[in-house]
């Protein structure tokens, strides 16, 4: 059984499919990458993972269960979480108090306030921002919100989590650094699948690409074969 | 004399309403002076039929009743920015259970019954109005205080020929004792809300809601639950300040402008902390009860005036103000070492 | 039928109004974003105006419109360019401007309307002007309500002219799409919007003029109209002109209708009609 599964996802705004009979599955522990032009459908396809669309026709599976038109605080609490790719943090809180919210809420067992506190702690450690724990998130730098979007939806504990363009916009210091970051949610057996542009972050940390094209799969493969596929070569030189 | 009395009961009232914020902190210290103090101001404050004139406490009441509007309007609207214009509506639900109970039932009944009334018509409204944001949930709001009058309106002189009725009422003391009772509960509420989970979700959905949901936030039942706790208070305000009157129609009973006040008194005082609604609802009330008969144009004229300047310089109000003035004050204490 | 005739008349010289009423309101929010509470405290000032030009120094309704439109434009423009002017570049973002803005206009109406009393008090004021009546398919209506019919459709047309084929009509709705790239085409955006909340405010006036031909007016006033205009607005979907106006009609001759079968229920039917719209399309009949 996949950890993830999707069949046949479609997607349709006025007359433009958006993500059109798009299959997929991500398996346990596996890095996902997700890879495509601008307008491939790619944020649509998370938006229909998390559920703030749902799909039609198609249908979601998690852990075999169908979770297809599930609100979207359900689909967290049963264990996927995701990040914005245009950040949208929590601007006028503490960084701390983000990331309280996901630990008390994002999980169906819902831990005490002290408990929820001393996790919120620990994950900003992870994601290196414990210094600026009680900084208004709006502060934070770019790459900090970012990190800090990735805290929120670790402290969920998810079974999935969706990374959005987490390297967007970032200096290539903090490209480095982010890439650390989801080789360690991956060591502590999260699956991931993540949205990317910067090509070398994702050759190096996925293990599987699947690539989107106007809202279809064209190609799917380890890093090497995408790399080599004529496909998408031609989708992404052709324009 | 009897407005400086009035004027001690007030600053309890914004003392009572700091203590809030202030028993909300992580760090405390001199515990045992403040909750002294607060028990000192809530005696001042449930004695005054004993020592004041009944011009204070009728007073009072009227204050209380602005009061409890305003700060149970902040419950919901502060964090969430959902600008609510329904206050007038769950009021004057109270006022007409006031009216049509008010004959057969105990004083205490009425108010409890008016309270409970105006939560079944939040949870109604709220979960009808839940895909409205910005402009069109204030705009729904606002009709909806319009539509229940004037369908009351209708209705009265159509099949029962009459237009308004007449109200049983009660004690002037009675009355405070009451108001006061509810203020207290909406403290506590508050209090109670804002230290639970619940208070930050809500202020989670009013920086983004759709990044609230995705947290696990069940973003639904969190709005329309605490839209309707904000809305006992104002019904149970409504039910017991009929009393007061002697004779209603619909339009007195749901006035606009008990929708507009609120909204106004909190962005006067600002609601950033607690304390801030509480100070803004008792020096605008305090004005308009002083003001109001005797100079009532230029009364609003300078509240109009008062309220375009805070809107566009003290965004966080009069506690904001204090916050920007202190914050002036140690920075030339620093200079000056 | 001929009663139907009555109703339908009737109904459309009601619609004229809501019309005019609305389309300044419309226009405001349309395209300056501001949801403008005063918008009845202009269409007072405009029937007061009027009122004090009639009857103490003898100047024709008529004439009045050409004097209380273009004075509402420049009150209008001046306010935009100072209030909301601050107010927009204080706001985070539209969404943060458009609550403070309709915050700051509750502000301005107590302003307008609380000077208006101090300047003429809270009498209920009327004047007998244009009293002929004119026989429609047998039902009479007084003339003056076939001006402000008149007027409704003409400023209506003239409007929509000025915007589809000038060149700052071109502007303004762009501006409406988006004010961002409007920015960008050389628009001098704040010039645009603060001519959208004048135009706004001089259609208020101009209404204003033409309700006094017909009704009471007072200090007090603004209110009644401003919740009308809420309603066709929201009627027509905020921020549509062309919505509003079709809009404004369309209630009329509904207020006709239903005042027909049960008189004194039309309020409670504008308001329910205003409610069940925004839960079930809140885009309104034209809206985007």
């Amino acid at each position: 059984m996949h950890l993830l599964e999707g069949e046949g996802v479609s997607i349709h705004f006025g007359g433009l499919a958006a993500v059109s009979d798009v299959s997929f599955y991500i398996d346990q522990g596996e890095v996902l990458g997700l890879i495509g032009p601008n307008g491939a459908g790619k944020t649509t396809l998370f938006n229909l993972i998390s559920s703030c669309y749902v799909p039609r026709p198609g249908i979601l599976k998690f852990k075999g269960k169908n979770i297809t038109g599930m609100s979207p605080y359900k689909i967290c609490r049963l264990g996927i979480a995701r990040t914005f790719q245009t950040v949208k943090i929590f601007a006028n809180m503490p960084v701390i108090d983000n990331v309280r919210i996901g630990s008390l809420f994002g999980n169906t067992r819902s831990p005490a306030s002290a408990e929820a506190n001393q996790q919120s702690i620990e994950l900003l450690e992870f994601v290196g921002l414990s210094r600026v724990m009680n900084t208004p998130a709006r502060d934070l730098t770019l790459a900090n919100q970012k990190r800090l979007e990735v805290a929120r939806a670790l402290a969920t504990k998810p079974e999935l989590l969706m990374l959005d363009e987490l390297m967007a916009g970032l200096n290539p210091t903090e490209v480095a650094q982010a890439m650390d970051l989801v080789r360690q949610i991956r060591d502590k057996g999260i699956t991931i699948i993540m949205i990317e542009h910067v090509m070398k972050a994702i050759m190096s940390v996925c293990g599987r690409i699947i690539v989107l094209h106007h809202g279809q799969k064209i190609a799917e493969g380890t890093p090497q074969e995408i790399a080599n596929s004529k496909t998408v070569i031609e989708v992404y030189l052709g324009e | 004399m009897e407005d400086l009395m009035v004027i001690i009961n007030l600053l309890a009232l914004v003392y009572l309403g700091w203590f809030v914020d202030w028993t909300l902190k992580q760090n405390k210290s001199k515990i045992w002076l403040f909750s002294g103090l607060a028990l000192i101001m809530l005696a001042i404050l449930s004695t005054l039929p004993n020592y004041g004139p009944t011009y204070s406490y009728i007073m009072m009441s009227g204050i209380l009743m602005y009061l409890i509007l305003t700060v149970s309007w902040t419950l919901f609207s502060g964090p969430t920015g959902y600008i609510s214009l329904a206050p007038a509506a769950f009021f004057g639900v109270g006022i007409y259970t006031s009216a049509i109970l008010g004959k057969d039932f105990p004083v205490l009944v009425v108010v409890i019954f008016g309270g409970l009334l105006s939560v079944v018509l939040a949870a109604i409204v709220g979960a009808l109005t839940l895909r409205l944001k910005g402009i069109y949930f204030i705009v729904f709001t606002f009709g909806l205080v319009l539509l229940i009058s004037s369908v009351l309106l209708w209705y009265e002189i159509r099949f029962t020929g009459t237009r308004g009725r007449f109200i049983t009422t009660a004690n002037n003391d009675l009355i405070y004792y009451v108001m006061l009772g509810i203020t207290v509960l909406m403290f506590i509420t508050s209090y109670f809300l804002k230290r639970s989970k619940y208070g930050l979700a809500l202020q989670s959905i009013g920086q983004n809601e759709e990044a609230a949901a995705h947290m696990g936030i069940n973003v639904t039942a969190v709005k329309i639950a605490v839209f309707s706790i904000s809305a006992i208070f104002m019904g149970m305000a409504g039910a017991i300040m009929a009393m007061k009157w002697i004779y209603l129609d619909p339009y007195s009973a749901f006035d606009p402008f008990r929708s507009f006040l609120p909204v106004l008194m909190a962005i006067f005082g600002g609601m950033k902390q607690f304390y801030g609604p509480v100070l803004g609802a008792v020096i605008l009330a305090f004005l308009e009860e002083k003001l109001l008969t005797e100079f009532p144009y230029y009364y609003k004229l300078s509240f109009g005036i008062v309220l375009i300047l805070v809107i566009i310089y003290l965004p966080d109000g009069l506690v904001g103000l204090g916050q920007k003035v202190r914050a002036w004050f140690s920075r030339g204490k620093i200079a000056l070492t | 039928m001929e009663r139907f005739l009555d109703v339908a008349i009737a109904g459309l010289l009601l619609g004229g109004l809501y019309a005019l009423i609305a389309m300044g309101m419309s226009l405001q929010y349309g395209v300056a974003r501001v949801f403008n509470i005063a918008h009845g405290e202009f269409i007072m000032l405009g029937a007061m105006t009027t009122w004090t030009l009639y009857t103490v120094f003898n100047i024709s309704p008529l004439v009045a419109v050409v004097i209380c439109g273009p004075l509402a434009f420049v009150l209008g423009f001046i306010i935009h360019r100072t209030m909301f002017r601050k107010l927009q570049s204080l706001s985070a973002n539209q969404g943060v401007f458009e609550s403070n803005s309709m915050l700051a206009s509750f502000g301005l109406m107590f302003v307008i309307q609380n000077i208006a009393f101090l300047a003429w008090g809270p009498e209920i004021r009327t004047y007998n002007y244009l009293m002929e009546t004119v026989s429609i398919g047998g039902a009479l209506f007084g003339a003056r309500r076939l001006v402000t019919l008149g007027f409704a459709i003409a400023i209506g047309v003239i409007f929509y002219i000025f915007l589809a084929r000038t060149r700052i009509g071109k502007a303004i709705r762009a501006a409406g799409q988006d004010p961002s790239t409007a920015g960008l085409m050389g628009v001098n955006i704040n010039w645009v919007l603060a001519l959208c909340f004048g135009l706004g405010a001089a259609m208020a006036g101009i209404a204003g003029v033409l309700i006094s031909m017909s009704y009471p007016d007072s200090a007090n006033m603004g209110q009644e109209y401003l919740t009308v205009a809420i309603i066709v607005v929201v009627l027509g979907g905020l921020g549509s002109i062309p919505g509003s106006f079709i809009g404004g009609f369309l209630l009329g001759i509904i207020g006709s209708i239903v005042s027909f079968y049960e008189p004194g229920l039309n309020m409670a039917a504008y308001y329910a009609i205003f409610v069940i719209l925004l839960l079930v399309r809140p885009r309104g009949i034209m809206g985007r």
